[in-house]
């Protein structure tokens, strides 16, 4: 099996040519640029072999953001082709493509990035730790997500998007059906990248179970902290599902075996149930810690300490539970008994009871506050209508029977977006505008964050609620287009306007972030919201080792207690030791692109070469297991200069930046 | 992260960060457990769907299996006899029996490639039937979990004889005794379940 060069670049069609010569050209820019203000030394030094928990939360983040930007693009590629009935601006093939890509980078590579870049930046700081508990193979874990994400994006310009929807369902995802190489791309940059959250997950487990400070119980940890504790628990006992279901695809695509297929045996629908073994249990990866950012959000801007915190416990660990039991929903029209219909049914039902519980606790939480209305308290209150509408159409799909009615329509489309994008983009967004003067020492505008808000929120609607009622009529979902007499047409417009208000809001933030870097003030002090959780007990921006001297909790809403309580004291010079940190190294970006061109190589089912290229993981591997660097210490007389030099000017001449 | 040192327990769980990353690698092998339970469940699926192929009594051979099951469940237990040389700050002992885990696993992955040709030899490949692209797939990642932990306790041997035993050598090891625990208990399952079910069945 050599390299199949006929099927190398994607050729024939005019936007994709446009868009090689674009990614080219901005690719020749980067690097030109780079090396013209001479940064690549800093680059390689500061950010790509660096092991700091922050500076790699940062990064994820970056990725998360510029994947937005193309996962949001194939969505107005695709509310342009249906805005209007027989609309020839995609075809059947290139839709199939941009809604598969669409799903897939939504998902993973814009919803788990920019959750697991806050866990990221915030965990250690919330428990006061120094960093995660292995940040090597944290580092390992990011640059194994931009492999996969890199390999993933090729696909439309090299070799062919993958074109059978997020959930690839055989057999139209088998050799027999997809005989191109595009799917490929799905089975192996997903495993790539899934390698990496399963590291992420393993790694945050052992961080929030080891790496508490003195006196932060598990009944004491900030809700964001618990919310990735599950989060991270889901991972590990959901991600190797997917590892298996993938490889398994691989082995069918790429060396002819028999587990999905039709001949030989196979069984389509095993599929099916694997994949939503674990894509279920994700629709809770991601919505978790996205619930716990708001709760802490909610609790600091209405000024008070959580509403029913054990409740909320209790729920997130019984949704997880839950999340593992509901798979079925997802086929309940594809040959199931009643019997099984029904208990799926019910488990799926059983979730809204505390998700539920959470909902009210939000609200009680809120319920007298002295709430302040800041952007980022905004997007939180915005969640909790919006996010109703999504849960009470899920309940509504959860029946079995009357899923019959709704399922593969745009009712269903409606409803998914309406849990994702209220239940984790909102929640991202907030968080962002919650945690960013934490992360560069500046805030990002509140202005501009309104109008981002509010075209957000209203382009949304727009967007999606007209779906529902498409799909209640009957219109399809995955449909490249639609005949004039269905009537369709009004409501698709409609909803084609709301994605343009939409992507205008997403334009928004990125001027906000442009204009912020250039002109927001810079001194805000060290906790400008007036905040509860011990992230903000230290340096804006936290300076590389966190905390000089771990602090020591008494109490939940930790640093909210220390400032009543008159605790803060200053720091004084024999309290402050010597600091151990980890190095710096350059194994884990090396592994992320040996993984990247191996992976290359088995999507063109160049398999002698991809198992070469396999050789350099293992070495990477090696050389890992000979690495003794025993990492660096920071020494007390620069601790005590930074440490004074912040504390002296925090709080000298800060405007109050929230009413 | 600190490298304080508590002298009163095993070598291996000395310092905090060795005892994160024994905790980690426990976390670690959750997730392997997930990984094969999956292909358990996915060969109990398929293990009938024979597409006209070969059956389980067609090609297994109970001799070679059983040879197999005895060099892998020895091989723990010398394994466990290392870990337990190494408490005993016995060096040498330690590595006798690290090389003959190693020994013992070699001699299992060439009685399982000899199995696997001998299978193909026969018109039993991969390809062949639903059954068949399990089996192989379910033993073959046991297989490369050996193959993988050969490689791996070479390096370990290496790194034992430049530094002697030191808590970072010493938890290296018993990182490694647990991971080797494990793929016999995976044997064990892969004996009962495959072997012996599909030779009654
Ligand atoms: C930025 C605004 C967005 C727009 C305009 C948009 C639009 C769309 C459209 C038109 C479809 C396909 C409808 C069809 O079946 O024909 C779709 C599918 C989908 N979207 Fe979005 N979407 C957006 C954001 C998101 C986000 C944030 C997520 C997840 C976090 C997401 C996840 C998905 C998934 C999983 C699918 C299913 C793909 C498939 O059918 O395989 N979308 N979206
Ligand atoms: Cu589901």
């Amino acid at each position: 099996m050599g390299i199949k060069w006929d099927e190398f670049f994607v050729t024939g069609d005019p936007l994709i040519f446009a868009s090689q010569i674009g990614i080219a050209l901005t690719l020749v820019g980067a690097l030109a640029g780079i090396t013209y203000f001479k940064k690549w030394n800093y680059l390689w030094s500061e950010w790509f072999t660096t092991v700091d928990h922050k500076k790699i939360g940062i990064m994820y983040i970056l990725l998360g953001v510029v994947m937005f930007l193309r996962g949001g693009i194939d969505g107005l590629m695709m509310k342009g082709q249906t805005a209007v009935p027989e609309n020839d601006f995609l075809n059947a093939q290139h839709y199939n493509e941009v809604f598969t890509t669409h799903g897939v980078i939504m998902i993973l590579f814009v919803a788990m990035p920019l959750l697991i870049g806050l866990m990221n930046f915030v965990i250690p700081l919330q428990i006061g730790a120094r960093d995660v508990a292995f940040p090597q193979l944290n580092a390992l874990s990011f640059w194994l997500t931009v492999s996969g994400a890199a390999l993933f994006n090729i696909s439309f310009i090299i070799g062919g998007s993958p074109d059978a929807g997020w959930t690839s369902y055989f057999p139209l995802a088998g050799k027999e059906f997809s005989p191109g190489i595009g799917n490929n791309f799905y089975a192996v940059a997903l495993q790539i990248a899934g390698a990496g959250t399963l590291m992420t997950g393993i790694n945050f487990v052992v961080t929030v179970l080891k790496m508490r400070t003195k006196g932060m119980t598990l009944m004491k940890m900030p809700m964001f902290t618990w919310t990735s504790f599950i989060t991270s628990i889901i991972i590990v006992a959901s991600f190797p599902i997917f590892t298996v279901a993938l490889a398994l695809m691989t082995f069918d695509r790429t060396f002819g075996t028999h587990f999905f297929t039709i001949s030989g045996g196979g069984m389509d629908m095993l599929w099916a149930n694997l994949f939503w073994l674990w894509g279920h249990p994700e629709v809770y990866i991601v919505v978790l810690p996205a619930f716990g950012m708001l709760s802490d959000i909610i609790s600091t801007f209405a000024r008070k300490t959580l509403y029913g915190y054990k409740s909320m416990v209790i729920s997130i660990v019984m949704i997880s539970v839950l999340s593992m039991l509901v798979w079925v929903h997802h086929f309940f029209t594809m040959g199931n008994s009643a019997g099984v219909n029904s208990f799926f049914s019910i488990t799926t039902m059983a979730i809204a009871i505390p998700t539920g519980v959470k909902v009210f606790n939000w609200l009680f939480t809120m319920r007298k506050g002295r709430i302040k209305f800041t952007t980022a308290m905004f997007w939180a209150l915005a969640f909790v209508p919006n996010f109703v509408i999504g849960g009470v159409t899920g309940v509504m799909l959860a029946m079995a029977a009357a899923d019959y009615q709704y399922h593969n329509t745009l009712f269903l489309v409606a409803h998914f977006h309406y849990v994702l994008i209220p239940g984790v983009v909102f929640p991202i967004f907030a968080g962002l505008y919650f945690w960013w003067p934490k992360m560069f020492g500046y805030m990002l505008n509140e202005k501009i964050g309104k109008w981002h808000f509010w075209l957000f929120v209203v382009g949304f609607n727009v967007t999606f609620m007209p779906m529902f009622f498409l799909g209640l009529d009957g219109a399809v979902r995955r449909a490249y287009t639609y005949s004039a007499e269905t009537g369709f047409g009004p409501l698709m417009m409609i909803s084609a306007v709301g994605s343009v208000i939409l992507a205008a809001g997403f334009a928004a933030l990125v001027y906000n972030i442009y204009w912020s870097a250039r002109n927001a003030d810079r001194n805000i002090g060290n906790d400008p919201w007036d905040a509860r959780t011990l992230e903000w007990a230290t340096a804006t921006p936290v300076q590389h080792y966190n905390f000089a001297s771990l602090p020591e909790v008494t109490k939940l809403d930790a640093f909210w207690h220390m400032k009543k309580n008159d605790q803060l004291q200053p720091l004084t010079e024999d309290e402050i030791e010597e600091i151990h940190l980890p190095s710096n190294t350059w194994i884990p970006i090396y592994m992320g692109v040996v993984f990247g061109i191996s992976g290359f190589l088995l999507v063109f089912e160049w398999t002698i070469a991809a198992g070469i290229a396999a050789l350099g993981i293992l070495a990477g591997l090696a050389f890992r297991s000979f690495d003794y660097d025993e990492g660096f210490h920071v020494h007390k007389d620069e601790i005590f200069e930074t440490e004074s030099n912040w504390r002296k000017g925090a709080n000298k001449g800060v405007k109050n930046h929230v009413s | 992260m600190s490298a304080k040192v508590n002298a009163a327990l095993p070598l291996e769980y000395q310092t905090e960060q060795n005892r994160m990353n024994i905790l980690g690698f426990w976390v670690f092998l959750g997730a392997e457990i997930v990984l094969f339970a999956t292909l358990f469940g996915v060969y109990g699926v398929l293990d009938e769907r024979y597409a006209g192929g070969p059956t389980q009594k067609d090609i297994f051979i109970v001799k070679d299996v059983m040879i197999q099951t005895f060099l892998l469940l020895t091989s723990s237990f010398t394994m466990g006899i290392s870990i337990f040389e190494m408490r005993r700050s016995n060096m040498k002992g330690m590595l006798m029996w690290l090389v003959f885990t190693l020994l013992l696993g070699g001699g299992f992955l060439f009685m399982e490639i000899r199995e696997f040709m001998h299978y193909v030899h026969e018109g039993a490949a991969m390809q062949t039937s639903a059954f068949l692209s399990s089996f192989f797939v379910l033993l073959g990642t046991h297989g490369l979990h050996v193959t993988i932990g050969i490689g791996w306790a070479i390096l370990l041997i290496i790194q034992i004889l430049q530094r002697g035993l030191t808590p970072v050598t010493a938890r290296k090891a018993f990182i490694f005794g647990l991971y080797w625990h494990f793929l016999d208990v995976v044997w064990i399952f892969i004996f009962t379940f495959v072997y012996l079910q599909g030779l009654v069945m």
